[in-house]
């Protein structure tokens, strides 16, 4: 009996093993086609670009001429919507997952309000591009100067909400119930709770969303071109009613150049738009690994 | 982390306020200040920007932008009132005259440069040296879609081999132009070709087909010469290549037309806008040529002067493309 189902299990033994060794190498084949694609377009851009990367290119304007090009209005006018974008999304995504999370009853219309934020992390970034068109630029054009970097910056800032409120949510849902019931035992208040207990605790998980929600907003092009971020820009913005160009619009319009010294140019803009993306993403987990540590401590 | 949130809003209001602080000290150079707003059509963006780059050595304090939103998309800016000077690959339509008189905006219609569009081939093709016009419309008019598909059914004398057609995407000017010029049409096209907005790309697809056929930007040709052979074109009056000789004296037909920047009149009260002007008007011809366009005939650069200098607004065209303008027709409609 025992020998009979010794057997059984032997054979069964092997097939299993077999199978569990065939999914390692799926999964491994998989991960390898990612990379290498990646490496490969990484490797190609650095191939045609590094050679263009220089000084020159990093603080010159835009030029018809493309060895006398510049890459200057273009990175600065990403940092600037960049940050400022964070500025209105930070608070108000933080502000609303806080709210969702720690005070708003649980009813339909809290389910509702959040299957659509949801929705919203999925919605084309073209259509934000026309509500910022309509909205920021022509409703609103007294205040934000119509095609400013103001009104690129708020419309990023609603593309990139809800990622920033979904991810909020899930770091302040994490946070042990356990700690708001002790402090709430020793008879802090609500808001104590959550500036002292929650925030920090959940900070890694906001940042990590915060990063993310950069990260897309750096390299996306269609909202702006369509609230009309400008391709040929020779100053910098020097103000929030300024008009404005990003790093992908001008990637884009030196990709359509039929002069192949301009596609160059192209790659190096990558090269710059990768390490900024890179650098500000070893900014943020640097930072989160700060507050970890704090937690810890 | 209070701090730090506090420190980066520091930083970054610091950073914008300094910027805002450098620009106060306006006039030196010429004198001009204040901005001037361009939009419009990627094919004239590249003269629009050569043309801003040379009045910006030259008045530091005026700002030119120069924006790409296609001809279409340049307009409804323009006849809103959100731009100065609107760069067109085509004339105004007439539902865009109408839409700028709705908003109460006179326009000056200025022809700056001429563009033509190349017919090419891979350079091992050795029979198509010159299509006629007919050629052209039995490969790309709608019914041959899916009928024509070997260059023996062009001409009987050519090989039986597949026909691989590349063209640009329907949103393009180009397209617009070549389909009225060829088919007789606007729009009317096949539709079984490879389409690409990025004219990179067909430079790549007919570069690398024995068999293929594609037509683009004159600009597109001139810097891929080395991979491409441009076809003849026969419109009536033998076979003509297209150069920068036979588009500039009209020759070239009906492949090669003119391109333009509709100035808006409130806009050209502003000192720097006129200044703007006139400096496109008086460098266009070098600088066209410079990225791959061809300059319209000195004397159109004066009659276009004069029209600014009378503010003579309108469109001479009666709305929408128009095949085969060429450099004399265009003289005597402005006069």
């Amino acid at each position: 009996m025992t020998t009979l189902h010794d057997t059984v299990f032997e054979a069964q033994l092997a097939r299993r093993r077999l199978k569990g060794r065939l999914f390692e190498l799926v999964a491994l084949i998989a991960i390898t086609i990612a990379l290498t694609s990646l490496a490969l377009l990484f490797l190609d851009v650095l191939y045609d670009g590094l050679g263009r990367l220089n000084w020159q290119f990093l603080t010159s304007y835009p030029s018809r001429r493309a060895s006398r090009a510049g890459f200057l209005p273009a990175i600065v006018g990403s940092i600037y919507m960049v940050g400022l974008m964070v500025l209105f999304a930070f608070p108000v995504g933080v502000g609303a997952a806080i709210y969702l999370e720690e005070y708003a009853p649980k009813n339909w219309l809290t389910d509702l309000i959040q299957i659509n934020i949801a929705n919203l992390a999925g919605v084309p970034s073209i259509i934000y591009g026309l509500l910022g068109l309509e909205f920021f630029a022509r409703v609103l054009g007294a205040w934000t100067g119509g095609r400013s970097l103001l009104t690129g910056a708020l419309t990023m800032a609603l593309l990139v909400m809800p990622i920033v409120i979904i991810s909020a949510r899930e770091a302040i849902r994490a946070v042990p119930n356990s700690i708001r019931l002790a402090a709430i035992g020793l008879g802090a208040t609500r808001w104590q709770v959550v500036r002292d207990h929650v925030l920090p605790y959940a900070m890694p998980g906001i940042l990590t969303g915060t990063i993310l929600a950069v990260s897309r907003a750096i390299g996306e092009t269609a909202p702006l071109i369509t609230i009309g971020a400008l391709t040929y820009v020779a100053f910098l913005p020097d103000g929030l009613r300024s008009q404005f160009t990003v790093m992908p619009i001008q990637i884009f319009n030196w990709i359509s150049r039929p002069q192949s010294a301009f596609h160059e140019n192209a790659a190096a803009g990558i090269i710059v738009l990768l390490a900024i993306l890179l650098s500000m993403n070893a900014l943020a987990v640097f930072l989160r690994y700060r507050f970890e540590q704090r937690l810890k401590g | 982390m209070k701090r730090l949130i506090w420190l980066a809003t520091f930083v970054l209001v610091l950073a914008l306020a300094a910027c805002g602080g450098g620009n106060e000290n306006a006039t030196d150079g010429t004198g001009l200040s204040g901005s001037v707003l361009i939009d419009g059509s990627s094919t004239v963006f590249p003269v629009s920007e050569a043309v801003a780059e040379e009045f910006g050595l030259q008045n530091p304090d005026v700002r030119v932008s120069v924006g790409v939103s296609g001809t279409g998309g340049g307009f409804k800016k323009f006849c809103a009132g959100e731009t100065d000077i609107s760069d067109a690959s085509r004339p105004i339509k007439q539902s865009e005259i109408e839409m700028c008189t709705e908003n109460g905006i006179e326009f000056i219609e200025l022809p700056v440069a001429f563009d033509g569009l190349t017919v090419v081939v891979n350079p091992q093709n050795d029979w198509a040296t010159c299509m006629t016009v007919e050629d052209l419309k039995t490969i790309w008019e709608p019914s041959a879609q899916g009928v024509i598909t070997k260059w023996s059914q062009v001409r009987p004398e050519w090989p039986d081999e597949p026909l691989s057609l590349y063209g640009p995407g329907t949103d393009s000017g180009t397209f617009d132009y070549f389909t009225d010029a060829i088919v007789g049409e606007e729009g009317a096209s096949r539709g079984d070709y490879t389409a690409s907005e990025d004219d990179n790309v067909l430079v790549q697809g007919v570069a690398n087909d024995q068999y293929a056929l594609g037509y683009f930007g004159f600009a597109y040709y001139v810097e891929n010469q080395d991979k491409l052979k441009a076809v003849a074109i026969d419109g009536g009056d033998g076979c003509v290549e297209p150069s920068v000789e036979t588009i500039n004296n009209g020759t070239y037909q009906p492949l090669s037309r003119p391109i333009f920047i509709y100035v808006s009149t409130k806009a050209l009260e502003r000192p720097e806008v006129e200044a703007f002007v006139n400096f496109y008007l008086d460098n266009a011809a070098e600088l066209a040529e410079e990225v791959g366009y061809v300059g319209l005939p000195e004397r159109a650069y004066e009659l276009a002067k004069e029209r600014v200098a009378k503010r003579i607004t309108g469109s001479v065209f009666s709305g929408g493309s128009q095949v085969g303008v060429s450099i004399e027709d265009l003289l005597e409609i402005e006069e």
